[in-house]
């Protein structure tokens, strides 16, 4: 079909979707009162706001992950001739895989890795 | 033979014979669209009721059995209850992100369907990037949990994005080199190459070691991925009430939970299609009977029974494996399978270079 199957797809996802929604609303009887569209915490009222600055920890992994995703992109061209060039592809991607495992190992040594 | 790719072509030149081209074009999309929500319906109802009978019988004890035959409209039964169940949106919420989140899960679910080889010649778009396509769209799933978490106004709900959010980019590295390593013995990112590539035999058993070390690590990576036991961290009900879609009710819950069962037949589908061959039937070298027998199954059994297999070795390891932590979670990824699938594709550059594969 090619790439306009993309377009149905997405449309068909939206119209699922929002039928699927709009049904539920239709059938469905909305009651309010004052508890209701407080937030679920097991029982006890929030404590404080939920919109906060988080754990600085995860930022460290999402650094070393934005490395070796672009690495990752590197790969596929590489991956697709690999056969065709032979040795010489070889050897470059070692060099290549040297160099970043360099940046692994020092985020390593500098305790990047380490959960706090 | 009756095949998925006679149906679709006979409907092809019916349309083109009846209507001008433009709208024989249109009449094939809007089937092309019913069809791929028909597929998402019946997948998310007969997965979740998989996985309620697999995990009853690996308890060993009788699981839902009270609707339609051995419980088997159940699934139906609880569609039907989140349908009329109220959907709400908390006070506190975004209501603009909190609402969108769901739908974004869905698009991502349903775009990764096009490239998927169902049955010999059936393809919605047969791209020559296809591998690269979906490494790409999975990766914007993870938006759509940390708009859901985000906008939730829920710390349960924060929590369990931000651990999302760091497992799935994890993962999706090893992924990533598991998946390089068949693109390096079949040298082409086309899903329909590398299904051809596996005609003489699957990946798996072509590929000596190094490409069983590849595929466990993929499954154990797409296991993390999609937030399944014992990586369901983002999730985890002990601690976090249920992670991002906490604060989502009715519908919207259930779009984020129909999501989640077509993501885990989207990448079981993609195992099987690269290292298990897809659609080829199962071959044994030069037994001619027994290959022309196992020819006479359709290619569309020969994927789904394929499918089916891996997603019922993710339900396995749901009840075999206790929870990780954390911690834990994120020192297998970096500490051991990413240096492992880094030295594993070298293994397999030699190999490919060397012509050592059958």
């Amino acid at each position: 079909m090619g790439a306009s199957s993309l377009i149905v797809l997405i449309i068909a996802a939206v119209a699922f979707s929002s039928i699927a929604i709009l049904i539920a609303k239709l059938v469905t009887k909305a009651t309010t009162n004052k508890q209701k569209g407080e937030a679920i915490e097991c029982g006890i009222p929030t404590v404080g706001p939920s919109w906060i600055q988080f754990n600085v920890g995860y930022y460290l992994f999402a650094l070393i992950f934005l490395i070796f995703d672009v690495e990752l992109v590197f790969l596929y061209p590489w991956a697709v001739v690999v056969k065709k060039v032979g040795w010489l592809a070889l050897v470059e991607i070692v060099i290549f895989f040297l160099i970043l495992f360099m940046g692994f190992l020092y985020a390593h040594k500098k305790g990047a890795l380490k959960w706090m | 033979m009756w095949s998925f790719s006679n149906i679709a072509n006979e409907i092809h030149t019916w349309l083109s014979s009846q209507l001008p081209p433009i709208w024989a074009t249109i009449v094939e999309m809007v089937i092309a669209g019913v069809a791929v929500i028909g597929l998402f319906a019946i997948l998310g109802l007969v997965l979740v009721i998989m996985e309620r009978k697999v995990a009853a019988w690996i308890q060993i004890r009788l699981g839902p059995n009270r609707v339609g035959p051995k419980g088997m409209f159940q699934s139906m039964a609880d569609t039907v209850k989140l349908l009329v169940k109220e959907g709400m949106t908390p006070n506190g919420a975004d209501k603009l992100m909190f609402n969108v989140a769901p739908f974004i899960a869905m698009i991502v679910a349903m775009l990764l369907m096009a490239p998927i080889g169902f049955a010999k010649d059936f393809q919605l778009w047969d791209l020559n990037i296809g591998v690269l396509y979906i490494t790409a769209i999975s990766s914007i799933s993870v938006i759509g949990i940390l708009m859901a978490g985000w906008a939730s106004n829920n710390k349960y709900s924060l929590l369990g994005a931000m651990r999302s959010g760091a497992q799935i980019v994890s993962y999706e590295l090893s992924a990533g080199l598991a998946i390089l390593t068949i693109i390096v013995l079949t040298g082409s990112l086309q899903l329909s190459d590398i299904v051809q590539a596996q005609a003489d035999g699957w990946w798996i058993f072509k590929g000596h070691l190094p490409v069983i070390i590849a595929f466990l690590i993929f499954i154990t990576a797409v296991t993390a991925e999609t937030n399944r036991a014992p990586f369901d961290l983002a999730e985890a009900e002990s601690e976090l009430t249920a992670g991002f879609h906490t604060e989502y009710s009715g519908m919207k819950f259930a779009l984020f939970f129909l999501a989640e069962y077509i993501n885990v037949f989207i990448v079981c589908a993609i195992g099987a299609t690269l290292f298990l061959g897809g659609w080829m039937p199962f071959h044994i070298g030069n037994w001619e009977g027994f290959n022309h027998v196992m020819d006479y199954i359709p290619s569309s059994v020969w994927f789904f029974g394929k499918t089916f297999f891996l997603i019922f070795v993710i339900m396995w390891f749901r009840w075999t494996f206790p929870r990780l932590r954390i911690d834990q979670l994120l020192n297998l990824e970096w500490k051991y399978l990413l240096p492992i699938s880094m030295i594993n594709l070298l293994l397999v550059t030699l190999i490919a270079i060397l012509g050592w594969h059958f």
